[in-house]
Parts: C-alpha cells; sequence; structure tokens
C-alpha cells in the first residue's frame, strides 16, 4: 500500500507524518505540490506547517496548487486523504471540507498535549478506534479555531460530519469543541491536532496517533 | 494603468479576535469613544487590458476571500 505525503513549500512535518505511515505498516510515498503526478498512490496525507508562510489565508495559496486539483478529483472517487494541521486548512480551502480555521480566540500559539474524543470510527482514518474513545495527542496552531456559520454546524451535527472532538479544554476556541470533521463518504478527514508526533514511546506523549495511519490501511483494502 | 480595489472583511457573524485586542489597545491609550473594529485585508489589482466585472468577482471569491467566512467589496476604477 502507497500512501502519498505532499510537500509544500513551508510545510514541517512531512517527514514525521511519512514517518507514521512506515510506521503502520505502509510505503510513504513523497509528493511534490508543483508536479502533476501522484504516483499511484492509494491514499494521501497532506502534513502539517506553514505553507506559503500562511500569506493571504492559511492554507489558502497550497490549497491551489497543481497537485491538489488532482487530490481533488481523486478524493471525489473515494480516494482516502487526511489533512493534519496546515493540510487540514488546506482541506477546507480547497472545498473537500466544510468551515474554515481561523485565528485561534485567545491569540497565542498553543502547543501541549491534547486530550481529544474519537466521535465517528467508522471514517477511512478513525477506524481502528472505538467511538468514544479518549487519546491524546499533540497540539500545536495559531490558527486552529473551527468556525462554520450556525445552519453549517447543525447541518453537520445533524449528519455526524464531526469526527473528533476536544475533551478536558478546547485549545483555540473551536466552535462546538471541533477538532477534526470528515466528508459525507467519510473518506476525508481534516484535523488540527497532530497525531503523527504520537506514534513512539520515545518521542510522544503516547502512541495513539498511530491508529489514524493503520485505519486507512483497512479502508483501502475495502475500497 | 487602471487599478482595482478589493476589500475583505468578516463577515459579521465571525468573531475577529485580532480587531478586539486593537480595540483593547486603543483603550489602553484612551481612545474610548472607539468602540468597535474589525480588521480587514485590502488588494490592490493592476489590471491591463481588459477585465470584466464577473472575472474580478471570480478573482476576489475564489482566492482573495474565502466565502465561509469573509465577504468582498470590489472597487473599480469607474467607481
Amino acid at each position: 500500500m502507497r500512501i502519498g505525503v505532499i510537500t509544500f513549500p513551508g510545510s514541517l512535518d512531512d517527514v514525521d507524518a511519512a514517518r507514521a505511515v512506515r510506521l503502520a505498516g505502509a510505503e510513504p510515498v513523497a509528493l511534490w505540490h508543483a508536479d502533476h503526478d501522484l504516483r499511484d498512490v492509494d491514499a494521501v496525507v497532506l502534513p502539517g506547517g506553514f505553507s506559503y508562510g500562511d500569506y493571504l489565508r492559511a492554507g489558502a495559496i497550497a490549497a491551489r496548487a497543481p497537485l491538489m486539483q488532482d487530490v481533488v478529483d481523486r478524493a471525489r472517487k473515494g480516494m482516502p486523504v487526511l489533512g493534519i494541521c496546515n493540510g487540514f486548512q488546506v482541506l477546507c480551502e480547497a472545498g473537500l471540507l466544510p468551515g474554515a480555521l481561523t485565528r485561534n480566540s485567545h491569540l497565542h500559539f498553543r502547543n501541549r498535549d491534547q486530550q481529544l474524543r474519537i466521535e465517528r470510527a467508522d471514517t477511512a482514518w478513525t477506524s481502528s478506534y472505538g467511538e468514544g474513545q479518549t487519546i491524546v495527542v499533540p497540539v500545536k496552531n495559531g490558527e486552529g479555531r473551527y468556525v462554520a456559520a450556525p445552519a453549517e454546524l447543525e447541518r453537520l451535527e445533524g449528519e455526524g460530519r464531526v469526527a473528533v472532538r476536544y475533551v478536558g479544554g478546547n485549545p483555540n476556541g473551536s466552535l462546538r469543541d471541533i477538532a477534526g470533521v470528515t466528508s459525507e463518504d467519510g473518506r476525508v478527514v481534516g484535523l488540527m491536532p497532530h497525531p503523527e508526533h504520537a506514534v513512539e514511546d520515545l518521542t510522544g506523549p503516547s502512541t495513539d496517533g498511530l491508529g489514524f495511519f493503520t485505519s486507512v490501511l483497512k479502508a483501502v483494502v475495502s475500497a | 494603468m487602471p487599478q482595482v480595489v478589493v476589500d475583505v472583511v468578516l463577515k459579521p457573524e465571525i468573531s475577529d479576535p485580532q480587531g478586539q485586542a486593537v480595540l483593547g489597545a486603543l483603550g489602553r491609550l484612551g481612545h474610548t469613544q472607539v468602540t468597535g473594529v474589525r480588521q480587514g485585508k485590502h488588494f490592490v489589482l493592476d489590471v491591463e487590458g481588459s477585465l470584466s466585472r464577473a472575472d474580478l468577482e471570480q478573482i476576489a471569491e475564489t482566492l482573495l476571500a474565502n466565502p465561509v467566512i469573509e465577504d468582498v467589496e470590489l472597487h473599480l476604477p469607474t467607481d
């Protein structure tokens, strides 16, 4: 199984994401934002970082990169895509996920270990968890406050599109404690916290993050 | 060269913590008569040849602004 990790100018966590993919048992494939080539990958991870220095809006310019058109086309046909932090911002800007990520309500960059509750254990990226399971992974962002219009939020809640929620404190003022959302078909997931930093005892607060990367192995096989 | 100005502001229902921080600073400077601040972006586009209003709206709404959270004001040269 080949899982692509896209590097944009300003990506930071692409190497950690590739490492998490490998530890989960898949082959990480480096993808470059300016190529029109997905290199026969089965799924794609958009890593964290500060693509284009967060100019214009976080993720806005990366969302218009040549490779993103291919990602959008394939995602609409069911290819699993996970966007982490800046990658989540890119997915919202690309129109693959609803809502937007804005400046943290307290204006501070927040960096800490964060408790999360898995609300949906049936998406391509969360099936290794149990519904309602609590995990701990790092969160680190300055523009992580999830917002959407009130009617849109109601619709998302009604459709069960909130995949992951903050518990034990909301790090950025996200509406309804939303830490991650999923597409209608459950194949695309955006997540503000960083599961790729919690895959080994030596470096993470837990190994709870590995489940996102093992989940997709089953999702691709079953597709 | 004709210039088009595009102002982008957060929708009224989206909270603006940066604007609130500016408002707080104004209060500390004694400017208590200012009761609200909304921070936005101001783009000046140099345009060569013709660009229709529809083209400009497309530019503004697909790149310069995110319609999920922001409103756009176009100011054409004839305005």
